[in-house]
């Protein structure tokens, strides 16, 4: 088969700028192959090397005692939990191949970081995902549009029919696809978040969340270690499916990208995925192993590459060993392919009867395709020849750094200077709480949680629909170890977030604000915050204005992470969201693991029993703020159709001691509810707090309530101002004196506002007040997603 | 007692079963789908999951098994038999329980918690439920909508081997309760024998409080309270 010739319009392709072509050249001594072109190619992507984001990163908190791998270092970070126990998790982006296919490539992305989880020797036991989409219903037809609004703030366009059928398309798809890939697998999709914004519109966010758990002495590593150790390939064939989609992700997605890549798109097979994990788990508690790592992104090349790299070691394979799909195979489409569910694996030499009895008796493929050597090169030959020979860490540690131009973007001065002085106060406020608790982005997400298996493994305690989700772990939650030693049950909290507006509004405070809800979510359910994972959605890194959003956001995220000592354990980056209609609103997404220490501190959102008293920690409202919380709020986008102003403040020293006199409070036993104040303010935290427990099938269990504010201020900022570190809780009456003391003594503002019971939701403020039937609020924000997907 | 939990590739559920039986505080086996014997088991689970990725239709190709020849011979030989959810998928496949299972009238995957009513207490898998008690157990499955011919659900009501309905969690068999089109909105059936049965809700997944509902505990006692009286009935 005759390669093409390596000319300057090929490199281009391959995206490779000519000074990086240049250091290619100067790191062979040499023209490279057209398979080494390939090679450099993707591990050079953004997607895997970072190259545009590597010095922001650096920035992030990555340590603290209980980190036992940090970020960077493996496939993914892992954390002790104490009693010899510890947890890696990671989130991951599929963007790109879930705009172009939907249902694969969301499904994948389950696949991908699944997979990363077992490859550090930890059984998956949960999943979580965090989704963005363009509108799914007509917005504009429904918000009043409000007067003088101005050229400058992001005023989404309308929306043509055929732009939200396709929305729908892709929501339905990626929701499917999820659903698919971990239902089948058998892992509990127990957490997650979706927004809808028009800036998503033609490039939505999938970001996937798998969590594992395992011994300390469990932990695998992802090197090629031992020389003379034999290579072993497991798990499917290899076909041309998925080739070079690193590569894909880090560009710009316009019409003609999507259709010439949509082989990019990998198909996932999670039945296989099932067979591989239960596999590895089986040999690794052999101890055969001595590294493992998955084929993900860039497939072969990186697995190969990466391994050789972190063990100081070289790899030497035959693409002619690898397990095929298709015939004439090239060696440059055998290591770009990006077929799913497969593993390189390292295996003390004299041990491989264990790695084919074990994969035999699953009934899985598997190939010796190399071995490991002395040289500190990836050497890949193919039909008797070498078609690549690179110094493996020069390929996977070297690549090109660059500190990108940063501008603060134009848009930001009419941000700011959006003030309050023309917007009317509301006069009907049960029509706006009906309309935001609508409007998808708040209403409850049922018909997609409905469609993920998120009671598998028998270990869900709090299921989806409360702030944070809260996951058992006992004995059969761990990967086999013959071991007598009892496994004590932990009790974890998950949750994601990131209101990609905040962070367009403004990228520093928004970037606070996404950790610190994490972290303000995670407290209400009465744990204390371990680490995080960040997925980091931005739009083009060589537009300066991006990369400007970029920057500042990830330094809030970085001093939120600080102040709340949650080291980030790692993560991904998915630069490049930009469809022609423009880029994405900067979409920080982060999970975030807590631990509860009992289970009688395990603590949901949603009232418990009439009578109880409802009090409010934190201040109603930040008078500080010049807009009182309103900025970049749900209320404006919904009743004004306008997204702009600067949103609320968030004072990282308030929601730290907010979320620690929270815990503790808990910890007393005297809080029944708990449930944080954010997108939709007040009125919608209230209402929550009475509809939100679902008893079963079509049985909800609704609680009304009767509160009261003595605090003056306009009564849209009172309702649906987002003003940072408030949380509505509840108690027995006879406990309530205690609780608000008690609150004030840890520094915590606190006011009882009201008790629960009857079937309304009653808010009284100096500025007026509403009275809604808790049935009728109940059924628009639970109904209000399947009624547009219907 | 000795439950056997049975594993196919990608059965997924296996585990589950296996820690309620033990939280129940009595003993299980995993048996895996190569084996052609039970071993010593007093009964058999035959978990959820998506035994062989659900290929071709969900069980047809686990029911050809090697371990289902020992699982036909413990059935015909009177042994306690429930299918859970993949189970029940198999178990309809194999022959062993009337009906099939197709997908779910919504045509989506649904996971909640539903309501069932017990149409009998005549049965080793319903004798200890007590009377008038409306079960909340959770399901989650993409093709759970029971069907069968006229005849076959003439047959299936005539000798009684309807066990459980999707209710309304006041106990009525509406339309709305039912999660999957089911007829008769059926979640579980016996045979003719009354010792193999299947359901599509997940009762091992409502066998402790801290999950939210302990009423998958009536079902295994049922099956428990079984088995003792027929070791009793031996030893005498």
């Amino acid at each position: 088969m005759t390669e093409p010739a390596i000319t300057p319009e090929l490199v281009a392709k391959h995206n490779l700028t000519p000074e990086e072509y240049a250091h290619v050249k100067e790191i062979l001594g040499r023209e490279p192959t057209y398979t080494e072109l390939g090679i450099f190619s993707v591990m050079w992507s953004e997607h895997c090397s970072y190259k545009n984001t590597r010095p922001l990163l650096k920035t992030f908190p990555t340590r603290s005692p209980r980190v036992l791998v940090g970020a960077g270092e493996e496939n993914a970070g892992i954390i002790d939990i104490g009693d010899g126990l510890a947890i890696a998790f990671k989130i991951e982006s599929h963007n790109h191949p879930s705009a172009v296919e939907p249902f694969q490539g969301a499904a994948t992305g389950v696949g991908g970081i699944v997979r990363d989880i077992f490859t550090m020797g930890a059984r998956p036991i949960c999943s979580v995902n965090s989704l963005r989409f363009g509108p799914i219903t007509d917005e504009k037809s429904e918000a009043a549009p409000a007067a003088g609004e101005s050229a400058g703030e992001s005023a989404p366009t309308h929306q043509v029919p055929a732009a939200i059928a396709n929305n729908r398309r892709l929501f339905a798809g990626v929701v499917a696809g999820i659903a698919h890939y971990g239902n089948c697998f058998g892992i509990p999709t127990l957490a997650g978040e979706v927004y809808f914004d028009p800036s998503y519109e033609g490039n939505p966010l999938v970001n996937a969340f798998c969590l594992g758990v395992l011994r300390h002495e469990q932990i695998a590593r992802g090197a090629a270690r031992g020389i003379g150790n034999p290579v072993f390939y497991v798990g499917p064939a290899t076909g041309r499916d998925g080739l070079a989609g690193a590569a894909f992700a880090s560009q710009d997605l316009t019409e003609e990208s999507a259709e010439q890549q949509r082989g990019a798109v990998q198909v996932g097979d999670p039945f296989m995925e099932k067979l591989v994990c239960e596999a590895c788990l089986e040999l690794l508690a052999t101890g055969a192993v001595a590294g493992i790592q998955d084929m993900g992104a860039a497939g072969l090349t990186c697995s190969t590459c990466e391994t050789a790299a972190r063990a100081g070691t070289g790899i030497e394979i035959e693409l002619d060993k690898v397990p095929q799909r298709a015939p004439n195979m090239s060696s440059y489409e055998i290591m770009l392919s990006e077929s799913q569910e497969r593993m390189l694996i390292i295996v003390h030499r004299g041990r491989e009867e264990e790695v084919k009895r074990i994969f035999d008796k699953w009934d899985l493929p598997w190939a010796e395709v190399g071995v490991v050597t002395d040289t500190g090169r990836m050497v890949v030959k193919h039909h008797g020849k070498v078609v690549a020979d690179i110094p493996a860490k020069k390929i996977a540690d070297e690549s090109p750094v660059y500190q990108r131009e940063a501008l603060e973007p134009a848009y930001l001065t009419e941000v700011r200077a959006f003030s309050l002085a023309g917007l009317a106060d509301l006069t009907e406020p049960e029509d706006a709480l009906l309309r935001v608790l609508a409007w998808p982005t708040i209403a409850s997400k049922n018909w997609v949680y409905r469609q993920y298996d998120h009671m598998v493994r028998g270990s869900s305690v709090v299921c989806p629909g409360s702030d944070a989700a809260v996951l058992r772990l006992k004995a059969d939650s761990l990967p086999e170890l013959r071991s007598d030693r009892p496994v004590p049950e932990k009790f974890l909290a998950l949750t994601v977030d990131g209101n990609g507006a905040y962070v367009y509004l403004d990228p520093y405070e928004g970037g606070k604000i996404v950790v610190t809800e994490a972290a303000r979510n995670l407290a209400c359910a009465g744990a204390v915050p371990l680490g995080a994972t960040d997925n980091l959605n931005y739009g083009n890194p060589m537009n300066p204005e991006l990369f400007w959003q970029l920057k500042e956001s990830v330094r809030g995220l970085a001093d939120a992470c600080r102040a709340f000592n949650t080291p980030i354990t790692g993560g991904n980056c998915s630069l490049y969201n930009q469809s022609p209609a423009g880029p994405i609103d900067p979409t920080p997404t982060v999970a975030m693991v807590g631990l509860i220490e009992k289970p009688e501190h395990i603590t949901t959102q949603w009232f418990k029993d009439e009578g109880d008293v409802i009090i409010l920690l934190g201040e109603p409202v930040d008078t500080a703020d010049p807009l009182l919380g309103l900025g970049g709020s749900a209320y404006l986008q919904v009743i004004h159709g306008r997204k702009t102003g600067t949103p609320p403040r968030c004072d990282l020293e308030t929601a730290k001691t907010l979320h620690t006199a929270l815990v503790g409070l808990i910890r007393t036993g005297d809080i029944k509810s708990a449930h944080d104040c954010s997108e939709g303010g007040l009125a919608v935290c209230l209402a929550e707090c009475c509809i939100s427990r679902q008893e079963g099938r079509h049985t909800p269990r609704l609680l009304g309530a009767t509160v009261h504010f003595e605090t003056a201020c306009r009564l849209d900022a009172l309702l649906f101002g987002e003003s940072q570190s408030r949380v509505v809780v509840s108690c027995h009456p006879l406990h309530a004196t205690r609780v608000l003391e008690r609150a004030k003594l840890l520094g915590v503002p606190a006011l009882q506002l009201g008790t629960v019971g009857g079937g309304h939701l009653t808010i009284g403020t100096p500025a007026g007040g509403l009275t809604t039937s808790i049935e009728e609020l109940h059924d628009v924000w639970w109904h209000s997603i399947a009624r547009a997907m219907a | 007692m000795r439950f056997a939990v049975l594993q196919f590739p990608a059965s997924n559920c296996d585990q589950d079963a296996v820690h309620a039986v033990r939280v129940l505080g009595h003993e299980a086996d995993y048996v895996w789908h190569k084996e052609t014997s039970l071993g010593a088991a007093d009964a058999v689970i035959v978990p959820g999951g998506f035994s062989y990725g659900d290929y071709l239709r969900t069980g047809a190709i686990a029911r050809f098994s090697p371990v289902m020849g020992a699982v036909r011979e413990f059935a015909a030989s009177g042994g306690l038999v429930l299918g859970i959810c993949n189970g029940f998928q198999i178990l309809c496949e194999a022959g062993l329980l009337p009906g099939a299972l197709v997908r779910n009238r919504s045509l989506q995957f649904r996971c909640e918690h539903v309501f069932l009513k017990t149409a009998t207490h005549d049965s080793p898998f319903t004798r200890r439920i007590p009377p008038g008690k409306v079960l909340r157990i959770p399901i989650a499955h993409g093709e759970g909508c029971y069907f069968a011919d006229e005849a076959t659900l003439a047959a299936l009501r005539a000798n009684n081997q309807i066990l459980w309905q999707y209710c309304s969690a006041r106990g009525e068999l509406t339309d709305e309760a039912n999660p999957n089109g089911s007829l008769l909105n059926i979640a579980g059936i016996c045979n003719a024998g009354r010792n193999v049965a299947g359901l599509m809700p997940h009762p091992e997944r409502a066998c402790e409080p801290i999950l939210g509902s302990d009423d998958g505990r009536f079902i295994f006692e049922s099956m428990l309270e079984t088995l003792t009286d027929r070791a009793r009935a031996k030893a005498a």
